[in-house]
């Protein structure tokens, strides 16, 4: 049936590691992964708790395909209250950590409490113990990673780590596993640290044995393959130039959020493009791009494997940075790159490296660092807070001080670890930061991209385009094309978009399938390998009961309607170039029809019909 | 009439070796359909799939189209690709 059946239950405080069942009813009605690990959530916390408090907890969650042979059924996602927001944080990632918890036999780990001093959990199958590690205490991702694949002296143990950015209390620091893939978004990494958990180790050879039906699974798992093989996304364009191939499309419709979002497209796109890190450079005839990468079970290979031009001034004299690592991913791209006003291929490589190295979300970083600069190009900031930096747009040498001073919290470091909206209040410019709830905007501009300006306004973590994704539908035409300038039949859209994401993101699966499966696709393999009947409807079903408790959850958080918006800059200020030009996000046409679609009241509150239709918890 | 023309992706090999940053002039009928274009370039029809002017998306049935290209225009194209 797919779920182990497990819980492993760690309690920090106590130092105690405890297994237990499974609850089924819920694995029935939320899946796995994001929706039933965010049911565990409400029912343990108090949604008002102090995110970085030891009331919180953190889960870390598999789901019913994670670890099997499904394509991309590698995922796992960290569930808690998010310490940037204050709302519910499900952050979810690639690599390996999350099939090797499944494969040690365990569906979900929830940690609760807090440590005395540092530990980090090691899990061997069924042996689960806390270890002292203060000796990791203060290291990056890296540094933890390696020290502690020197002492099990197993290649083949997984690593989920924190680095020094989220012990030093960045708002927006990622959970980072197998080095450069991360559970990035809403700090899940910053509460983690609060615990006084720096890492996860993880080894499982136990594998995935209790499939259904396997031949039905075999069989499903086969067809789903095929299709992704034969889509000449999924196929052709991802394994050749990675999300990045989205840098040229979005700056030409007019949609690339540039300098803070006071411009939509960035005259610079081109130079740090998907194209570009194809490119030889003159210093050594290399390109940025090594290779692609893949996560496990995955038969896409979206990853970008890429190295830095030794003769750059970021590494000229660190040649710790000069080999292959993780490379620029779209959303890094953007952040680091047209947000900031930079251009410099080889400056948002080594930023995204020290991302990666000590576990920052690049979209947040990104865009706190261009929040800072327009702070400083308004003269609020100076180069006194700076240390003499020009903190201008533009400037590649300031980008890369920006992250070098986030990895360790030093100096300006500790202003930008508040994160875009507590940094522009503490500056007494609350109107500078792109934020929705707290949490910075990803790279799609609403005002030419007007399904995503609802999106962003009801995702229920803050900015988020993985929520819903309807980018795909409004500019990339999959499945089908719908005009980005217009707002009529968004609010479904956004809905669909939501619903679907919810049940692909619960199911272990990655949802870079859907540019060429549908939910057709899908249920055929959660249902010969899960019990029960799961057809596209009761995915739908299940991808709706998760909006809903995450939204109940947020409410009981303090969430309101009013929190329901977007900046003014993008609801009053109109896109002053490309196809978008003249126009603002019109997210007023938009939100109320959605509330009426998801069944709740006209100021955004869930209705009693709604929670009972739903079976939401009280 | 003067055009510019981009190809991307998975298509830009199709493009003349004087392209710089995947884009090259290009002088064209004035009653030049978009086809007209992409077939000037090679481009299979099934992987012109994002067809841009100035940005804004043209689907397949007003491909044939003439007089939707003006002086000036960037035409870009791209096979179907997504990302996130």
């Amino acid at each position: 049936m797919a779920w182990t059946r497990q819980v492993l239950r760690v309690n920090l405080s106590e130092g105690s590691c405890i297994p237990e069942p499974l609850n089924m009813d819920w694995a029935n009605q939320y899946l796995g992964q994001r929706g039933l690990a965010t049911r565990y959530l409400v029912e343990e916390i108090d949604p008002q708790c102090d995110a970085l408090g030891p009331d919180n907890k953190l889960i870390m969650a598999t789901g019913p395909l994670t670890g099997t042979m499904a394509s991309t059924g590698g995922r796992y996602s960290v569930i808690t209250k998010s310490p940037l927001t204050g709302t519910v944080a499900c952050s979810n990632s690639g690599g390996f950590f999350g099939a090797e918890l499944k494969n040690a036999g365990w569906d979900m780990i929830i940690f609760e409490g807090k440590a005395a001093e540092p530990m980090y959990l090691h899990i061997e199958n069924d042996s689960a113990k806390l270890v002292p590690a203060s000796d990791l205490w203060g290291k990056s991702c890296w540094e933890t990673d390696e020290m502690l694949h020197a002492r099990h002296q197993d290649p083949q143990m997984r690593v989920a780590v924190v680095g020094r950015s989220a012990e030093q209390g960045c708002l927006y620091s990622a959970v980072i596993n197998d080095l450069h893939r991360a559970a990035g978004r809403s700090g899940v990494g910053t509460v983690m640290a609060s615990k006084n958990l720096k890492a996860v180790t993880v080894r499982g050879t136990l594998g995935v044995g209790n499939i259904q039906d396997p031949a039905r699974f075999m069989s499903a798992v086969n067809a789903g393959k095929k299709v992704l093989a034969e889509n000449p996304v999924t196929g052709e364009g991802l394994p050749a130039l990675g999300t990045q191939v989205l840098m040229n499309v979005i700056n030409e419709v007019g949609a690339m959020p540039t300098r803070n979002m006071r411009e939509s497209q960035f005259e610079g796109a081109s130079k740090i493009s998907g194209e570009a890190m194809l490119e030889p450079r003159e210093s050594d005839g290399k390109a940025n791009l090594t290779r692609n990468g893949g996560c496990f079970a995955c038969t896409i290979a979206c990853g970008r494997i890429s190295t830095i031009d030794r003769e750059h001034f970021s590494v000229k004299e660190k040649p710790q940075y000069w080999g292959n690592s993780g490379g620029l991913e779209y959303e890094a791209a953007w952040a680091l790159g047209s947000d900031t006003g930079v251009d410099d291929l080889d400056a948002l490589t080594y930023a995204n490296f020290l991302c990666n190295e000590d576990g920052m979300d690049p979209i947040s970083f990104g865009a706190t660092v261009a929040a800072a600069m327009e702070l400083f190009e308004e003269g609020v900031i100076t180069t006194q807070h700076t240390d003499g930096v020009e903190l201008k747009f533009g400037n590649a040498q300031a980008l890369c001080w920006a992250a070098e001073q986030v990895a360790t919290g030093t100096g300006f470091g500790a202003d930008l670890h508040l994160g875009s909206r507590r940094l522009c209040e503490k500056y007494g410019r609350p109107e500078l930061s792109m934020t929705v709830k707290g949490q910075e905007f990803p790279a799609y501009d609403p005002r030419g991209i007007q399904g995503m300006g609802l999106t962003y306004a009801t995702s229920n973590r803050g900015a988020c385009h993985l929520r819903s994704y309807t980018v795909s539908s409004e500019i990339l035409g999959v499945p089908e094309k719908t005009d980005p300038l217009q707002t009529e039949g968004k609010a479904g859209l956004v809905k669909a978009f939501q619903d679907a994401t919810a049940a692909v993101d619960s199911a272990g699966l990655c949802v870079f399938t859907t540019f060429a499966w549908t939910l057709d696709d899908i249920a055929p393999q959660i249902d010969a390998a899960c019990d029960g009947d799961w057809s596209p409807e009761r995915l739908v079903e299940v991808g709706e009961r998760i909006w809903q408790l995450e939204r109940d959850f947020n409410m009981k958080a303090g969430i309101t309607g009013a929190d329901d918006t977007l900046p003014q800059r993008l609801l009053k200020d109109a896109a002053k170039s490309g196809p978008a030009k003249g126009k603002v996000c019109e997210l007023g046409d938009m939100l109320p029809e959605y509330y009426q679609l998801r069944g709740w009241t006209a100021d955004g509150q869930l209705t009693a019909e709604t929670r009972s239709k739903f079976g939401l918890p009280s | 009439m003067k055009i510019t023309f981009k190809l991307y992706a998975t298509l830009q090999n199709l493009l003349p070796s004087e392209a710089v940053d995947n884009a090259v002039e290009v002088e064209v009928d004035e009653q030049a359909t978009l086809y007209d274009v992409i077939d000037h370039f090679r481009v299979p029809h099934a992987s012109a799939h994002l067809v841009l002017i100035n940005g804004v998306y043209f689907g397949a049935d007003e491909r044939a189209q003439p007089g939707l290209i003006s002086p000036g225009d960037v035409v870009a194209i791209w096979p179907p690709v997504a990302g996130g």
